[in-house]
């Protein structure tokens, strides 16, 4: 099992064409994606080596059923990408741009909640999403994950993500579902969201959660996790020395009024449970001994 | 990105919200030219982003122009708490009747807009918060509906200011929700709003800080970006398109990926060092990119070793080896290199570094063991 893409989801890439869409949308499918249309304007009727390319998300949908999406278009034009995706059928869309204005996303993500309540978005400014063996979408490597389980796999960083699969994979610990929620002040799906769909999903046995300085997201979850997770996890948080009130890189790692430092998240989290590692090389050790304990 | 205050009004004189006559000025005589302009009594104000300016000497009355003249040569160029003043405000001073405080910005919890309304204005609002959260009138706007009057009016209601300035206050808070949305603000805070004896409603401070991802759309904020507070390592990386924050410590850092270089720069600190700074190079860097990571940070005269740390995804290490040897040839490097290469094509690209290996270049297997050697170089 696996939460939100298996290996029957059907994916239609908006920005095939492009230069990281292509690269990307190809490496997806040679992992096994069902990578089955692109859309593009301009280029529809054309196809990307077999990939058919439709003018809009709508007639993609018609034509092959795609039901997950995956966004690459430049920063201006994803809330348009995003409200055509919804509005097209699709349930599930990725965004992995970067640098999409805070005020766009507070748009679309309220716009979809209060119009397309059944669509689940991921991003943006996220690597996109992994169910090992079965569907890669977006620009996490492939190679570095091991199909089959038990753990699961949440993170704001995309780095730190890839680190902490390769450490599980080198230790010969599967994952179910590896989750990029993105660096962004709005995330389209929160901790929240794959903590709870982890916990409900029987091949997850234990969950690791990345999170970093900016917002209260880590606080939030770990009061989701005192109320409703009972699997263990193991936990990360970036950004112990970050000065107050600079953007670390990602839009949403910033420490404003003396709000959202690694050091009230990491004693939220301990205070649920979580073994909270001291640097991204410790998650390893710490996850191969949850594991080794689960009998 | 921070505007200085009168960047802010000038900001927000531009959708209409009420502010005082006045005009920025960077010499003496400039400061009195625009004294003479908004008429005495004037407010002069050092032009910092940083807190306590008045208690510091940056916020004179002037009653004359001689008084103007005096003040504006002793703000000029004042270091306040770190902050070179460049720039002063000078705006005509207004009568106060009662001040208060009115702000808007994104609830990350939420996912909503935020705004916040106090009758205690004039003070630093989470003061207010501390000790009198009931001061706050606090209210949600959904992004997709905006911020309607009947809320707006509920919502000065509840913040209790004096009835004189209600309609005023209606006004400019339409006003700072549209400047803060079509602005593309992070935040837009009027602080203190004030009201005049004569009951009009208007703003004697602004504090806004616009969205860096919206600069696409705003060709008006180039002028903002030759005001920013860059030191000179942070303007080198700028001009090289670099994501480089400059820090106190001595162990310069690069590395791929935002968490990667934050969890770095903890790493470091863990095992007794002191960052230098924060570099991202991204996904895919090539020798180009490290070239200048390398250059940047070579400026530095307080780095004494420099950590380069790669997790290879999009990003291949191999690549990233050849890159730094590049960098190695092409900058005259004073400090030593530790590399520390994981994921795609680690081998390869240790490889590389290994044919090059030397005093000034040294391979780790892990992110402790090189956090360790590089401190150990740090200190030496």
């Amino acid at each position: 099992m696996s939460i939100f893409v298996d290996g029957n989801t059907k994916v239609v890439y908006q920005g095939l064409t492009g230069n990281q869409g292509s690269f990307h949308g190809l490496r997806n499918r040679a992992y096994g994606t069902k990578v089955v249309a692109g859309t593009s304007p301009k280029k529809a009727g054309t196809d990307v080596e077999g990939v058919p390319i439709f003018a809009t998300v709508k007639d993609a949908v018609a034509e092959t059923g795609a039901t997950a999406s995956c966004i690459f278009i430049p920063a201006p034009g994803v809330a348009g990408a995003v409200m055509e995706a919804a509005e097209g059928g699709i349930e599930f869309i990725v965004v992995i741009t970067e640098g999409v204005p805070a005020h766009d996303e507070a748009r679309f993500y309220n716009d979809l909640k209060n119009n397309y309540p059944d669509v689940s978005l991921l991003g943006p400014n996220c690597p996109g999403i992994i169910t090992p063996g079965e569907c890669n979408i977006g620009i996490t490597p492939g190679e570095i994950a091991l199909a089959g389980g038990p753990v699961g796999i949440v993170s704001r960083s995309g780095t730190l993500t890839y680190q902490a699969l390769y450490e599980m994979t080198r230790q010969g610990i599967g994952q179910t579902t590896c989750v990029g929620i993105g660096g962004d002040p709005v995330p389209g799906t929160s901790f929240i969201d794959c903590l709870s769909r982890f916990q409900a999903d029987p091949d997850t046995k234990a969950i690791i959660m990345i999170g970093e300085i900016g917002g209260s997201a880590e606080e939030e979850a770990a009061e989701y996790i005192k109320a409703n997770v009972t699997k263990p996890i193991v936990s990360y948080i970036a950004g112990v020395t970050a000065p107050p009130g600079k953007k670390m890189g990602h839009a949403g790692a910033i420490i404003s009024g003396g709000k959202g430092t690694a050091a009230a998240k990491t004693e939220a989290l301990e205070d649920a449970g979580a073994r909270v590692a001291a640097n991204p090389v410790e998650i390893g050790p710490l996850m191969a001994e949850v594991v080794a304990g689960l009998g | 990105m921070a505007l200085l205050e009168y960047q802010g009004k000038q900001l927000f004189a531009r959708y209409g919200i009420p502010v005082s006559p006045g005009a920025a000025a960077v010499t003496v005589d400039e400061a009195v030219a625009a004294a003479e302009q908004a008429g005495y009594p004037v407010v002069i104000k050092a032009q910092v982003r940083v807190g306590g300016r008045g208690k510091a000497g940056g916020i004179k009355i002037a009653d004359n122009a001689d008084e103007a003249r005096q003040y504006a040569g002793d703000i000029i160029g004042m270091d306040i708490k770190g902050h070179l003043v460049d720039v002063v405000w000078v705006e005509h001073a207004s009568d106060i009747a009662a001040e208060y405080y009115a702000s808007f910005t994104l609830d990350r919890a939420a996912k909503k807009y935020f705004g916040m309304l106090s009758a205690q204005g004039g003070v630093e609002i989470e003061t207010v918060a501390e000790s009198d959260p009931d001061a706050i009138a606090k209210i949600h706007i959904d992004p997709v509906i905006g911020l309607t009057e009947e809320q707006a009016k509920a919502w000065i209601a509840a913040a209790k200011l004096d009835p004189a300035a209600d309609a005023g206050a209606l006004e400019v808070l339409m006003k700072l929700y549209t400047a803060y949305v079509d602005g593309d603000c992070d935040l837009a805070e009027i602080n203190p709003l004030i009201l005049t004896p004569e009951g009009k409603v208007h703003a004697l401070d602004a504090k806004v800080t616009l969205d860096e991802n919206a600069q696409y759309r705003h060709p008006e904020w180039a002028e903002y970006e030759a005001s920013q507070d860059l030191d000179e390592r942070e303007q080198l990386a700028k001009s090289k398109g670099l994501n480089y924050i400059g820090l106190d410590g001595t162990v310069g850092i690069i590395g791929n990926g935002a968490g990667l270089v934050m969890s770095t720069l903890d790493v470091v600190n863990q095992v007794g060092g002191t960052p230098a700074n924060f570099l991202d190079v991204g996904g895919g860097a090539g020798a180009d990119l490290l070239a200048n990571a390398v250059e940047v940070i070579n400026s530095d005269p307080n780095v004494k070793a420099i950590f380069v740390n790669i997790f290879g995804g999009i990003t291949k290490c191999d690549e990233v080896a050849n890159g730094i040897v590049e960098a190695l040839a092409r900058v005259d490097v004073r400090s030593p290199i530790v590399i520390r290469l994981d994921g795609t094509n680690a081998e390869e690209g240790r490889a590389i570094i290994k044919a090059h290996e030397s005093d000034m270049l040294i391979s780790q297997p892990t992110m402790l063991d090189a956090a360790q050697r590089v401190v150990q170089l740090a200190g030496a």
